[in-house]
């Protein structure tokens, strides 16, 4: 008695959905307080048995799931028990909760089939369309398959407003319950003719749907939707059939001759847009072979850029990037337009137009289209302008630099990109700049001055985007400092104090950048000096001779340029930076003594010399680009476990695992220990024969044996040792070999100046392309059933006295299919002039299709069934 | 096939939120910020199509349009037409318009069942099935009057069957 008194006064003083909104708006609690308290009262409401209280609550439920993010799974049963009132408006909430919250998961969801399948049949067409709503959207397998008989039954209803519903929620049905279509693809296709309007809108967007997920299944009923395409008037229709087409036509050639001329008579006639655009789009996706309807096309993309409505000038480039690939005409004849776009206000406008213009790009007009980008890159807002600048970095260094010509002018266009103030993508210059001093070495002395302006200039330390363009530019001077014209100034601006803006790791490539350049001059400086002394040095005499200009002033100077930079940086606090200054400033240490004593030449310099000439022979190797897949080729070792959980082992000796070392650290490692093994050496003066430069190069052989799978395979074998060290070939020197032809056919005769060489490898330089076609079998199996199924069923579908045949055997799509073959075997002659569809059959006997695999069958019986209207 | 519709305030308060696909309530209210971060950041009189592949997968297109204080956001895969998908905005304000005699966003707010009448006639299960304002008013009144039908058979008995079960 009390219970049911509660329920009363529950039901009167309940909060509708109304008040609760209302509340809503008013709540000064804060908004979570307000929800957590109402969803507290519909806990309690949802309880009570009265469906009037039990259904309010849950609308109220459902309403605050939708729009503030509530978990209502938990009241999946109730919504159960609300659906199964007599009453419409609790029947509707009902509806509405579960179409909402429940999903396959859902355990109470096998409550609902009688429920359903009560209301399907209901009298009443409202609560029909609530549960055909509710199966087009939570369908499982088992709905679908249990409800089949009452969806075919409403495919034949007379009632527009039911029939509709129902041809739409046979695309799930049909999805979840393959089966389903030998039972309701004829009524489907029935449709087709309808001359309903309604009827037919809803009948084509299910076969749009699954001709979207299968355009084979689909191809024989081709003369059904031609008919609609050339009859129908209305919009919407038209519109799903040119998508069908479109898809159809991609895996049916002989198609787009046929439907090319309708569709182009659309475009001519219509004046609605939207249907104007899907017949440019499918002409331009499907039909670009077929020149009149292309032409057409591209006449109305003109005439869609040319508009002042956004969205249609958005869509004439986007239907633009569709075509460019194949036919890149249609853009270079809007050629103003795209550019004019790029200047439009709308994001998308600009971005569609910075693509179609990225497509354009060859070798020959790679510069001015650069150009002006780099203009619009200026006066765009920051996000537009990376997005330029990430597009024409991309299009430049595609497929190894594939259509830069100049690279002294690409360089430079890299250097004033730097210069661009909203500039983000520096760490892409950076990896081009160095991926271009390493494959391509005419444009090193280029590379070398724009890195020099980038030094130089103040301003740019400032910018944390383009530290990384920094970094390579120093980079570039220390690593090609021969073609460097004014060492003193590149290591002036490589130890400036502004440098102290820069992190660490940056900091680090300057100090060890002014060291390569320090070395260098040395070595110009002592074997010119040798070359005057001995005659007989002759093979340092062609470097020598442009860098003459080292005097001992000059050299002392720079030492002391150094020294003054680095002297502070040993005090710093990042390891790295200290290390490495305090390399430099022992190596300095070292020599400045002898250098002191100027006039003594014979006997100390030769020591000096001697470090010298062992530093510059371990700079002076020249670094090649290396293969992505270098790492790929490693492979692991007999009984390593790499994936074997290591943290025991860290617990129990923590402290003594350092972090692994880089191969550049050791690198490090290796050079500094040498040279104060060669310092000892001095000391206890033994001076022999046992030259420095060849522990060098007998180091880095050693390094090569051990790691020579990431070098670049080696094409000279040198067995000698003892010279300089030439065992791993020179990058430029591999280029010559591997590819002297390769770039020749796309070099033009017109050209001014020849192409430089570019180190391409022959693996790894690309990504490795996804297997895609995989992954679309794959999407294909999934469908696979489905679109099996339709094949059957279109077999059946003209002949309605086999079909029984085939429910009785429902299980076995593979032998169903074999057997409608060769039922469509027996009875082609005798049906085939009475049939209005004719099926083309591929000549062979039914006993192959017994021994083939199944996909092969699956492919025949898609051969089978090409209509001869096409034909 | 649609995605989704939805409907927000240019204070980013969603208004009407519908998934075709299941989706966890959290999931959805992301999907909702998403939009409206994006939505609030357009300037006027630009295009009303949204790359959306971050949010909603490959494939996935958005249209919106922006009346006074409210957004209408449809979002949809490759077998709807930009242009038509516009157009349906349209029809759904449209009719929105005659159901509530020049609709502003307070009877969108209040008539949160209504709304869902009219949207499930026009999309259902993600296709469009109706695209004639005439006819979903036609099938939107039905609902209601049956609705009122069974709420007024329902005030009597069901005092009454309260008062029996004492």
């Amino acid at each position: 008695m009390s219970s049911s008194s509660t329920s009363i006064m529950d039901n009167l003083f309940q909060r509708s959905l109304e008040d609760l909104i209302k509340g809503f708006r008013l709540q000064l609690l804060g908004e979570s307080n307000f929800i957590s308290r109402a969803l507290e009262e519909i806990r309690r409401e949802i309880k009570v048995t009265d469906l009037s209280t039990k259904s309010t609550a849950l609308h109220k439920l459902s309403y605050l799931a939708a729009l503030h993010g509530v978990d209502m799974s938990w009241a999946a049963f109730h919504a159960v028990e609300v659906v199964s009132s007599s009453r419409f408006q609790h029947k509707r909430i009902g509806y509405q909760a579960i179409t909402q919250s429940f999903h396959e998961q859902t355990s109470v969801l096998l409550l609902i089939t009688n429920q359903v399948r009560k209301d399907l049949t209901s009298a009443n067409e409202y609560e029909v369309s609530l549960a055909l709503e509710c199966l087009s959207r939570i369908g499982t397998q088992d709905l679908a398959r249990d409800l089949t008989p009452e969806v075919f039954t409403l495919l034949g209803s007379s009632k527009a407003f039911v029939k509709k519903k129902a041809i739409g929620v046979v695309l799930r049905v049909f999805e979840k319950y393959p089966d389903a279509v030998k039972v309701c693809f004829k009524r489907l296709v029935e449709n087709l003719e309808s001359s309903d309007p309604q009827i037919l809108s809803a009948v084509v967007g299910v076969f749009c749907e699954l001709a979207t997920r299968d355009p084979g299944s689909c191809l024989p009923l081709a003369p059904e939707f031609y008919k609609v395409l050339v009859d129908s008037r209305n919009n919407w229709v038209l519109i799903k059939v040119l998508k069908i087409f479109a898809k159809l036509a991609s895996i049916e050639p002989r198609l787009g001759k046929k439907v090319a001329e309708p569709i182009c008579e659309h475009m001519r006639r219509t004046v609605a847009k939207s249907l104007v655009f899907e017949c440019i789009r499918t002409v331009v996706s499907s039909l670009s072979d077929h020149e009149a309807a292309l032409k057409l096309a591209v006449a109305k993309i003109r005439e869609f850029l040319v508009e002042d409505d956004p969205n249609l000038k958005y869509l004439g480039l986007n239907a633009l990037s569709i075509v460019a690939p194949k036919h890149l005409w249609a853009v270079l004849e809007n050629k103003e337009a795209v550019v004019k776009a790029l200047s439009d206000e709308d994001p998308n406008v600009k971005l569609e137009a910075l693509h179609l213009l990225m497509a354009m790009v060859n070798e020959d007009n790679v510069s001015e289209i650069s150009r002006i980008l780099m203009n619009y890159a200026l006066k765009s807002d920051p996000l537009f302008c990376n997005e330029i600048i990430y597009s024409v970095l991309s299009a430049c260094s595609r497929n190894a630099f594939e259509i830069i010509v100049d690279f002294d002018w690409y360089v430079s266009l890299l250097g004033e990109m730097a210069r661009i103030p909203h500039c983000q993508r520096g760490e892409e210059i950076e990896h081009q700049l160095i991926d271009i001093g390493m494959r391509v070495s005419d444009a090193r002395p280029q590379l070398v001055r724009v890195s020099w302006a980038l030094l130089i200039d103040p301003a740019l330390l400032g910018n944390l985007f383009l530290h990384p363009i920094l970094s390579a530019a120093a980079w570039i001077s220390g690593e090609y400092v021969e073609f460097c014209k004014n060492p003193y100034e590149t290591v002036e601006a490589l130890l400036q104090p502004r440098t102290g803006l820069l992190p660490p790791s940056i900091r680090a490539i300057y100090i060890h950048s002014a060291f390569k350049v320090l070395v260098f001059c040395l070595r110009s400086y002592f074997s010119a000096k040798e070359s005057i002394l001995s005659s007989s040095a002759q093979e340092f005499s062609s470097t020598s001779s442009s860098m003459n200009a080292f005097t001992y002033e000059s050299i002392l100077n720079l030492v002391n340029v150094i020294e003054l930079g680095l002297g502070p940086l040993c005090g710093t606090h990042d390891v790295e930076v200290q290390e490495r200054a305090k390399n430099v400033l022992g190596f300095i240490g070292m020599l400045k003594q002898e250098l002191g004593e100027k006039l003594d030449l014979q006997d100390n310099e030769t020591e000096a010399f001697r470090v010298t000439a062992f530093m510059e022979d371990l700079f002076s190797e020249e670094l090649g680009p290396v293969s992505t897949t270098a790492q790929e080729k490693v492979c692991v070792p007999d009984g390593l476990k790499l994936k074997e959980n290591l943290r025991d082992l860290e617990e129990i000796c923590g402290e003594f695992l350092k972090p692994v070392e880089s191969d550049s650290v050791s690198y490090m490692d290796k050079i500094s220990f040498s040279v104060s093994k060669l310092r000892i050496r001095d000391q206890q003066e033994t001076s022999s024969s046992s030259s420095p430069p060849h522990e060098a190069s007998s180091l880095l052989a050693e390094h090569r044996k051990r790691h020579g799978m990431y070098y670049l395979p080696s094409q000279k074998d040198d067995p000698d040792s003892n010279g300089t060290p030439s065992d791993y070939p020179l990058a430029n020197e591999l280029a010559n070999e591997i590819s002297p032809n390769a770039f020749n056919p796309k070099r033009k005769p017109s050209q001014s100046k020849p192409r430089p060489v570019v180190v391409k490898l022959d693996e790894g330089d690309e990504l490795r392309i996804t297997p895609q076609a995989k992954t679309t079998i794959e999407t294909g199996n999934d469908d696979e059933s489905l679109s099996r199924a339709i094949q059957s069923a279109l077999l059946v579908k003209n002949k309605g006295k086999e079909k029984d045949k085939f429910e009785t055997n429902p299980n076995s799509g593979q032998r169903e299919k074999e057997e409608s073959s060769r039922i469509e075997e027996n009875h082609q002659n005798s049906e085939k002039k009475k049939k209005k569809k004719k099926k083309k059959k591929n000549g062979e006997g039914s006993s192959k299709h017994k021994s083939r695999g199944r996909n092969q069958a699956a492919a025949a019986s898609e051969q089978v069934v090409i209509p001869d209207f096409l034909l | 096939m649609i995605k989704a519709v939805m409907m927000m305030n240019t204070q980013g308060k969603p208004r009407l939120a519908k998934f075709y696909d299941y989706m966890p309530v959290e999931k959805q209210q992301e999907l909702i910020r998403g939009v409206f971060s994006v939505l609030s950041s357009r300037p006027e009189n630009v295009s009303n199509f949204l790359e959306i592949d971050s949010l909603f997968g490959v494939d996935s297109r958005l249209v919106y349009k922006h009346y006074a204080t409210l957004y209408f956001v449809l979002v949809f895969d490759g077998s709807e037409n930009e242009l038509a998908m516009l157009d349906l905005i349209q029809v759904l304000v449209e009719t929105l318009d005659k159901c509530f005699s020049n609709v502003c966003e307070l009877d969108i707010v209040f008539n949160y069942s209504k709304m869902h009448a009219v949207l499930d006639e026009i999309v259902f299960g993600g296709q469009v099935l109706e695209t004639s304002s005439a006819e979903v008013m036609k099938a939107v009144e039905e609902i209601s009057k049956l609705e009122a039908a069974s709420n007024s058979i329902s005030l009597v008995p069901k005092s009454v069957s309260g008062w029996r079960g004492r």
